[in-house]
């Protein structure tokens, strides 16, 4: 299922915005069926790495280099929420449709295909009993869903999760890492930034740790014995 | 009732209020994505800026203000919806100085360079609207239409699109969408409709005619698809009860629209309270 040819690929790779560098000599890859985790404390660089990876900023060096379809867009991406997102009016179904646009070109209207890609996303992420409620009136863990769902219609092969599990109670925070971790079964590449180190020493494969610089990427058993792994996990990760 | 159709005989109310309808139309329905986006306040500070073009255009006796008008605010909207992207303190400040900057020189101009004998009632009915609706010539009325029907015909073109970006820009942008180009052409559709709706209602009350509708609508439907329908009932419908009634009573066309939009929105307001808790 997987094939050798990484699907990111970066090489001494400077992120910033506004002409201003935040972190540097980044360099790490993503193979297909990968489920990397990239953590670090606040400010890091990592939702400016994300960014760089979504073309939303432009790289301030070093290279990056991405699978054909890929860098054409072909990432489904689940950004933090937005505060005005929590307020607004649109049901499920038409949010979830909305990740199809990319492949609409010129055409102003769905087609039956994109309608049908929608409908399998959200029966894969249980919500398709929602699919004619509002958005603003489901509870966080469903908002998450489907706001994956979304992402699952613009890729099936790769998602970037920006704290999928930000703003959950404990309950929804686990069935959202158990249905992430579902989708990776099923082959799709996970890229996800994390607060919660727990969770990314319990699901994750790789490990990238940056605060400005590079400070660790491989393996999540090599991780938890790396000089940088056991500082940052403290005595939290016992196990 | 007799009142209503001796006025509906003139073909000039009838242009009048179908001009009326349609401009209301168009308004509404960017309005819902204006409102959702945080931008509510654009078309209160475009339309300021569209008075002071306006006064320019009046000072330099231009034939058309239109040919001064519609270019400004077409930039001044660019401008704004740029700025406020960037940081919301900024594009704030900006639109606060643009709004009190162009009323304040506009009124200056046209007192200094006095073109007619009363200016009090010149400012006064491009501030509000005065009944100039019922004096539209025939080229004004085709203009009219023709806009409007190119803006709900770009609405529907690119509802998707809207309702993408409207959402989440962020997550557009990462799919590949051009999010930069559909931004400006929400900015030009809008001060292309707030130079159309300035002479209808004036410029101090046209941004009523964008947000009210929208906002009612939000109160009591839960998809976009639904709120944008309702939208477009409501602001056609009290559109044109507010000048039906500011014929017969003898009202301001423009404020006489806005009380009834107000009531509409109380009455949804009410209608949602009960139905949500």
């Amino acid at each position: 299922m997987s094939n050798n040819k990484p699907q990111i690929k970066c090489n001494n790779l400077a992120l910033g915005y506004d002409g201003r560098v935040v972190a540097e000599d980044i360099s790490f890859e993503v193979v297909q069926g990968d489920y990397l985790c990239i953590v670090g404390e606040n400010g890091a660089g990592k939702s400016t790495l994300i960014k760089t990876l979504l073309k939303l900023n432009l790289p301030m060096g070093g290279k990056l280099e991405m699978d054909g379809e890929l860098a054409r867009g072909g990432i489904g991406y689940l950004p933090q929420q937005t505060e005005v997102q929590k307020d607004f009016p649109a049901s499920v179904r038409e949010i979830v449709l909305s990740g199809c646009i990319k492949s609409n070109g010129f055409r102003p209207f769905y087609s039956k295909s994109q309608k049908q890609l929608a409908c399998d996303s959200m029966k894969k992420l249980g919500i398709d009993n929602l699919a004619n409620c509002s958005y603003r009136e489901l509870s966080g863990g469903q908002q998450q869903r489907v706001l994956l769902a979304r992402a699952l219609c613009a890729s099936q092969k790769i998602l970037l999760l920006d704290e999928p599990a930000a703003g959950l109670d404990p309950v929804a925070t686990a069935e959202m890492y158990a249905v992430i971790e579902e989708l990776n079964k099923s082959g799709i590449t996970i890229v996800m930034v994390s607060h919660d180190v727990a969770a990314a020493m319990k699901y994750a494969k790789h490990i990238l740790h940056i605060s400005h610089k590079l400070l660790f990427f491989g393996s999540v058993a090599d991780y938890r014995v790396s000089n940088v792994g056991k500082a940052f996990l403290g005595g939290g990760d016992a196990q | 009732m007799s009142d209503i159709l001796y006025y509906f005989d003139f073909p000039f109310v009838r242009y009048a209020l179908v001009v009326t309808m349609m401009i209301a139309l168009c308004a509404s329905l960017f309005g819902v994505t204006l409102v959702l986006k945080r931008f509510s306040f654009i078309g209160d500070g475009l339309s300021h800026g569209a008075f002071g073009a306006f006064a320019v255009a009046a000072v330099l006796q231009v034939s058309n203000e239109l040919i001064v008008v519609l270019p400004v605010t077409v930039a001044m909207a660019i401008f704004l919806l740029r700025a406020g992207r960037r940081a919301k303190i900024k594009g704030d400040a900006a639109l606060a100085m643009v709004s009190v900057g162009a009323l304040s020189i506009g009124y200056l101009l046209l007192n200094v360079f006095s073109v007619s004998g009363n200016i009090a009632g010149d400012v006064c009915a491009s501030l509000f609207g005065a009944t100039s609706i019922l004096t539209l010539s025939k080229t004004d009325v085709i203009l009219c239409l023709v806009l409007s029907v190119a803006v709900i015909l770009l609405f529907v073109f690119f509802y998707n699109k809207i309702f993408a970006v409207t959402f989440d820009e962020d997550f557009a942008a990462a799919i590949g969408e051009k999010t930069e180009i559909y931004n400006t052409i929400i900015a030009v559709v809008t001060a292309v409709i707030i130079v159309l709706a300035m002479k209808l209602v004036g410029a101090l009350i046209v941004s009523a005619l964008i947000i009210f509708p929208a906002l009612s609508a939000m109160r009591t439907f839960k998809s976009f698809r639904g709120v944008t329908v309702c939208t477009a009932v409501i602001a056609v419908l009290c559109a044109a009860i507010g000048f039906v009634a500011s014929i017969i009573w003898e009202l301001p066309v423009g404020p006489s629209i806005v009380l009834v939009n107000i009531i509409s929105f109380v009455a949804f307001f009410c209608i949602g309270k009960c139905a949500g808790r």
